[in-house]
């Protein structure tokens, strides 16, 4: 990756590739190379940087990863599309219910499935709550990499602890919760589950509210992350970034709304966009993001209708679908992320790939770190938010 | 000014600590071992073989047809099916599982064996502490382990045991129409000589594919 070699080959054939400036080390050359992780409480998980430092300056940066690889995808190959649900739960640990979306919906668009109407709204709402809480929790993380230990970290937890009680209420667990099956979901939600719901979104705005009030305006917490980490929008799209991470940089692009999957076209909700592209502007984006996901689940909870939540032919057991390919995707909280699916007519995917979010998220940390200060690169990892687990695979 | 923002998030953090003084929603954790939190009723942790009656042996469900251990992701389910016969709740000789044996260290809680198994045999537990000092034996669990009585199962999991319940009476019912019908057909038809012996339950409850369990 930072071989000069492959970069000056890449700018010249790729048009629009604009990789940042090289970093010249001033002074005597003397640099220091140092391997930030794999244990690093800030790596988030066992990843490497390999940084080579000029001063506290970083001249290069190598991103390590593979420490938690398990082979998901060929595990994917060699299991019944069944099988495989509660794998995913564990690519993205933090948001398990977005993760079996993508794959229930690559697998109905192999199969031909229809989702029912109820089990649509539902899959919003879960995936809804899954959305405010990552963006809860890595705004908390963000700011414990800031050096603030503790409380703002604490307070995301409190409110995510609420979230979870739901998801193990529906579900059974509170973080693999293997709820999505492909034709719908697996069990119903109960009037009451649906009033516990009501009663924590009605108690969100409030949560959003002290958190801007603690965090927003707080000038060490600016000085830290204003102009820091700074993508420029034609990066981000050349390197195919997603999620917060490009809507910082100001690129409009959401999946929700470009992609017009599952019931979203419904919900009236904006996509906040960001105009620096630094840390402050992703912290930002997710605090806005949080707002509009309070507000589609407020939508969604008013007009959730009654009916089945499996559609009647979808066979759970024996699925074997006609031999094809599809490519399922949604906008998970931190990006696009997508399943492709090949098919042989077999009772296994022939092919079984993840596009994981993060991972591709992660391919502008260089460009994104040169330049800064150490202390910064750490900052600027925890604004990307990625998850080990679907990086690695 | 500067410093302004600073204050702003410092009374917003005094106001969540003096509160915790009054109200009690913002004492957020409990004291671990000493407290605990009620589990959930749809908490799913660990799986178990429900029996019925007094008997554990006697009373399992499982009819050792396998598909939990060809279904169960990881595959940690092992079982070997039995060589006699013994008669499941509707009195229907059926195989058990001479063994039937779950490995802690691999199951992943997905709870498929749970929605795949046609019997209503396999459910899940709700008690979440299952260390053990010793590596290998107490973390694979036999059959004996597994079997909790169904009067278990009604109380870490009422609804679910109650409709479980209800859709098996309603199974049992049917059968003892159905056997009693063949009964009084065999009856009709015994006048006649060397008529065939009426089969009492003939049809086994059909595997339901593909329905939920829940
Ligand atoms: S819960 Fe999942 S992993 Fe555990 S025994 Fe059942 S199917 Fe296997
Ligand atoms: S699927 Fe049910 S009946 Fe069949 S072996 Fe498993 S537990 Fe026993």
């Amino acid at each position: 990756m930072t071989n000069s070699a492959t970069q000056s080959a890449i700018n010249t054939q790729v048009e629009g590739w604009n990789r940042p400036r090289e970093i010249e080390p001033d002074g005597d050359n003397e640099l220091l190379e140092v391997a930030m992780g794999p244990h690093h409480p800030s790596t988030h998980g066992v990843f490497r940087m390999d940084v080579a430092l000029d001063g506290e300056r970083i001249i290069r940066l190598k991103p390590v990863f593979g420490y938690l690889h398990r082979n998901h995808e060929k595990l994917g190959e060699g299991q019944t599309y069944l099988a495989s649900i509660p794998y995913t739960d564990r690519l993205d640990y933090i948001c398990s219910l977005t993760n079996n979306w993508a794959y229930a919906l690559a697998v109905e668009k192999l199969g031909g499935i229809e989702v029912p109407e109820r089990a649509e709204y539902l899959r919003v709402i879960v995936g809804e709550l899954t959305r405010v809480q990552n963006h809860a929790l890595s705004v908390g993380f963000l700011i414990q990499d800031m050096g603030a230990s503790g409380t703002p970290l604490m307070y995301a937890f409190r409110e995510r602890e609420k979230i979870l009680d739901l998801f193990e209420q529906l579900t059974g667990s509170r973080m693999m919760c293997n709820y999505m099956r492909f034709g719908g979901c697996r069990v119903d939600a109960s009037a009451e589950w649906l009033d516990g719901v009501r009663k924590v979104v009605a108690g969100l705005p409030a949560f959003a509210d002290e958190y801007e009030a603690l965090l927003c305006t707080n000038e060490i917490l600016m000085a830290r992350t204003q102009g820091v980490g700074i993508l420029p929008p034609e990066l981000a799209v050349n390197a195919g970034a997603t999620g917060p991470l490009l809507r910082a940089s100001g690129v409009n692009y959401d999946l929700r709304k470009v992609d017009h999957y599952s019931i979203y076209d419904r919900f009236d909700f904006k996509v906040p966009l960001g105009d620096h592209g630094d840390v402050y502007d992703r912290f930002m984006i997710r605090l806005l993001e949080l707002r509009q996901s309070i507000w589609i689940l407020e939508q969604a909870l008013k007009d959730i209708p009654g009916g089945p939540i499996m559609d009647p032919k979808a066979k759970i057991r024996g699925f074997r679908p006609k031999p094809g390919e599809a490519y399922g995707r949604i906008e998970a909280p931190k990006g696009e992320l997508g399943f492709y699916l090949i098919s042989d007519g077999g009772p296994n995917p022939y092919r079984y790939r993840v596009r994981p979010p993060s991972l591709i998220n992660l391919t502008v940390l260089e460009d994104m770190c040169l330049g800064q200060n150490v202390a910064d690169v750490v900052l600027i990892l925890g604004s990307v938010d990625i998850v080990l687990g679907e990086v690695d695979r | 000014m500067l410093g302004e923002g600073i204050l702003k998030g410092l009374a917003e953090t005094a106001k969540n600590f003096a509160g915790s003084y009054v109200s009690k929603e913002r004492l957020t954790t409990v004291q671990y071992p000493e407290e605990r939190i009620p589990t959930s009723e749809s908490a799913r942790v660990f799986p178990f073989l429900v029996y019925d009656g007094p008997d554990w042996e006697a009373g399992l469900r499982c009819v050792a047809c396998q598909i939990c251990e060809k279904e169960c992701p990881p595959k940690c389910i092992y079982i070997e099916k039995s060589k006699d016969k013994k008669p499941d709740y509707v009195g229907k000789l059926q195989i058990y599982p001479a063994r039937f044996d779950i490995d802690v260290s691999v199951c992943m809680s997905c709870q498929i064996c749970v929605e795949v198994c046609p019997f209503e045999a396999i459910k899940m537990d709700v008690e979440f502490e299952l260390s053990t000092d010793d590596r290998f034996g107490g973390l694979l669990r036999n059959r004996q382990h597994l079997a909790k009585s169904n009067e278990y199962y009604h109380q870490i999991h009422p609804t679910e045991a109650s409709e479980v319940d209800a859709r098996l009476g309603e199974e049992k019912a049917k059968l003892e129409a159905k056997a009693k019908a063949a009964a009084a057909a065999a009856a009709a038809k015994a006048a006649a000589p060397a008529a065939p012996a009426a089969k009492p339950a003939e049809s086994t409850p059909k595997p339901a594919e593909g329905t939920d369990k829940q």
